[in-house]
């Protein structure tokens, strides 16, 4: 967690292989995702990875469904009918089964998220990257992706890492949390841990307060000096 | 959109190209002639071939029946030597006469047959013998105006 | 102040170069993955269909007026000289030297061109493409490469049904509106245009026009900025630079292939 513009979608793209580190060393199960080379990284995302974008990142001029069923049929030798089975599957498991007709561009914010979580474990992953998967959602869109987040970790046993500022949502399902700030991790600990955090700075961060270690007012002179310069250069 | 649809389409659009293509092709180039039959080859001397050119028609009475294929000049007898192709449907005795002519004031040149009445035809080959060759405007104005200062 | 404008200088001339490196290496990356689009034709026929065939109207309709206005104009000043039977050569050897090709390869930066930039930068902006690197399909091979070689094949073959429809124009306002004999309009086209020296000739401009367009466009639209700001100079970019990249090379073939 952190606030916005801090590099946390950075860290994503980072161990996602998208970008490359100027230093240090990313390793994901083990293997430093820098070294491998292209099919070597692209072979290790198809069994490793899914990751849900912000804005869902699917594919525009395909419907719910192909959208579901493009890394199967990209990756696999399977049949359509295996991939039928496979695919409604993946939605019904985030509701959306009744879906499958409508193109992206038909679809709510939250739904094209639920679709892309579905496309994301089509493959069965084994960690999912999301990255701000709560922006910007009504409070009932909100619930479900919770929910569905939660559900799916623990059916599926998979690793998640979510990139996210909406902290109650959060920390509500999280097991650990590192908050960074300005590309350093500022606290680190239990969802419990941080709520009792010393430092001012995640108090804030935290609970959302207005003013405290992160001023309210963008830094600047005093008002009173600002305003009385107005006056002598006239 | 559907795919059936879509390949339709792009079946419809790459038919179309080569529609195109095929009528740029021979309906409006000389490809077409590039492949027609090879026609038997004869040959003319000319004084003066003005502005003959390879590929530049021949015909007889009007009608387009061959084309010039290769000019050269014979250092021996210091005479253009014009050789063309005849297309073989047309045949032609052995004293047709050859003249390089001007289509319009001043269009293209190209060489007109003038049939005789010998019994032999021309075989591959051979020579003919009665030329005349290009009026070339600046000599004929030029024997004009000389003719002119000598009336005087 | 001096100092600031050779730095500016300097910062966009250093910005020039790093464009053009950017899209050698960008086309170089397309001809390394396209043999693996040949072996999937089903995605280069889905965009054939919206690079060429949406353009076809268009094509159409510029063809058929320019040809109709070259034969116009044409006759209007070879009547003069008794020579309006040339009317067909001068329509057909302007169409297939110079206009055929230009006319398609700005129509197409225009039509196309702009298009690919758009939709390509707006799947990146979207996360698309990112997304696609995160299903470890790589978008090189899905959405780049059958969009250029969808572009580098729709041009040559919108250029021949552009050539072929100007000259049907023209051979309809010689023929049907000024009552020319329509045994003499072939019959020149068929005497004096050379198959290899104007069609041809024609056809290899339009190959490499195609090429640069489609390079331009699929560039750019993989290069902007992932903003609506940057997507909208992108696609002014790709009509721009793609036009007059089309109109100095023209000058440049018609110099090789006619000499000089």
């Amino acid at each position: 967690m952190g606030p916005s513009g801090t590099g946390k979608t950075t860290l994503l793209k980072l161990i996602g292989g998208q970008l490359k580190p100027d230093a240090g060393i990313i390793r994901v199960d083990g293997q430093d995702v820098h070294r491998l080379g292209h099919n070597e990284l692209y072979e290790f995302r198809q069994r490793m990875m899914g990751m849900l974008f912000q804005s869902g990142a699917l594919l525009t001029d395909l419907n719910v469904y192909d959208n579901v069923a493009f890394p199967l049929r990209e990756h696999t030798r399977l049949t359509e009918s295996v991939i039928r089975h496979l695919v409604l599957l993946k939605l019904q498991a985030v509701g959306l089964r009744g879906a499958r007709n409508l193109m992206p561009a038909e679809l709510s914010g939250g739904m094209a998220r639920r679709v892309a979580l579905a496309r994301a474990i089509a493959l069965d992953p084994e960690m999912i990257l999301y990255d701000e998967p709560f922006t910007g959602q009504d409070p009932i869109s909100m619930g479900v992706l919770v929910k569905l987040i939660h559900d799916m970790n623990h059916a599926l046993g998979l690793t998640s890492v979510v990139v996210s500022h909406d902290v109650r949502e959060t920390a509500s399902i999280s097991d650990y949390v590192y908050v960074i700030s300005a590309g350093k991790v500022v606290e680190h600990g239990s969802p419990k841990d941080l709520y009792h955090s010393d430092s001012e700075w995640v108090k804030q961060f935290m609970d959302g307060l207005p003013d405290g270690p992160v001023p309210f007012h963008y830094p600047c002179a005093d008002l009173l000096d600002d305003l009385m310069q107005t006056e002598q250069a006239k | 959109m559907n795919t059936r649809t879509i390949e339709i389409a792009v079946g419809f659009f790459v038919a179309a190209a080569v529609v195109a293509l095929f009528m740029l092709a021979l309906k409006t180039s000389n490809l077409a002639s590039y492949g027609q039959a090879e026609g038997y080859e004869i040959k003319a001397h000319f004084d003066n071939i003005g502005g003959l050119k390879v590929r530049s028609p021949v015909s007889a009475g009007g009608v387009h029946i061959g084309k010039v294929v290769s000019i050269n000049y014979d250092t021996k007898d210091y005479e253009a030597v014009v050789t063309m192709s005849i297309q073989p449907d047309y045949q032609f005795p052995k004293d047709t006469a050859a003249s390089i002519l001007t289509s319009g004031l001043l269009g293209e040149q190209y060489i007109g047959l003038d049939p005789g009445g010998d019994e032999e035809n021309l075989q591959p080959g051979d020579l003919i013998e009665i030329t005349q060759p290009a009026l070339v405007l600046e000599q004929v104005i030029g024997q004009f105006l000389y003719s002119k200062a000598q009336e005087e | 102040m001096m100092l600031d404008k050779l730095q500016l200088l300097g910062q966009k001339t250093l910005d020039i170069f790093a464009r053009t490196g950017r899209g050698g290496a960008f086309l170089l990356h397309i001809l390394y993955v396209l043999p693996a689009t040949i072996l999937r034709p089903a995605l280069v026929i889905r965009q054939l269909y919206y690079v060429g065939v949406q353009t076809l109207v268009i094509i159409v309709v510029a063809g058929l007026f320019v040809g109709m206005v070259m034969a116009l104009q044409s006759y209007i000043v070879l009547v003069d000289f008794g020579a309006e039977e040339s009317i067909s050569l001068m329509v057909a050897l302007s169409i297939m030297r110079e206009l055929g090709p230009v006319f398609t390869g700005l129509l197409f930066a225009g039509r196309a061109g702009s298009a690919l930039t758009a939709e390509i930068g707006l799947m990146k902006s979207t996360e698309q493409l990112s997304g696609m690197e995160m299903m470890a399909v790589d978008p090189m091979k899905y959405v780049i490469a059958p969009r250029f070689l969808a572009g580098v094949i729709s041009v040559p073959l919108l250029t021949a049904i552009f050539m072929a429809v100007a000259i049907l124009g023209g051979y309809f306002v010689a023929v049907e509106l000024l009552q020319l004999y329509d045994g003499f309009f072939w019959s020149q086209l068929q005497n004096k245009v050379d198959f290899y020296e104007d069609l041809l000739n024609g056809m290899i401009k339009s190959v490499v026009f195609g090429f640069v367009i489609v390079w331009i466009a699929v560039f750019e639209g993989h290069d902007c900025l992932p903003t609506s700001e940057g997507l909208g100079q992108a696609t002014t970019r790709t009509v721009v630079h793609g036009s007059l990249a089309v109109l100095g090379l023209d000058f440049i073939l018609t110099a090789i292939m006619f000499g000089v």
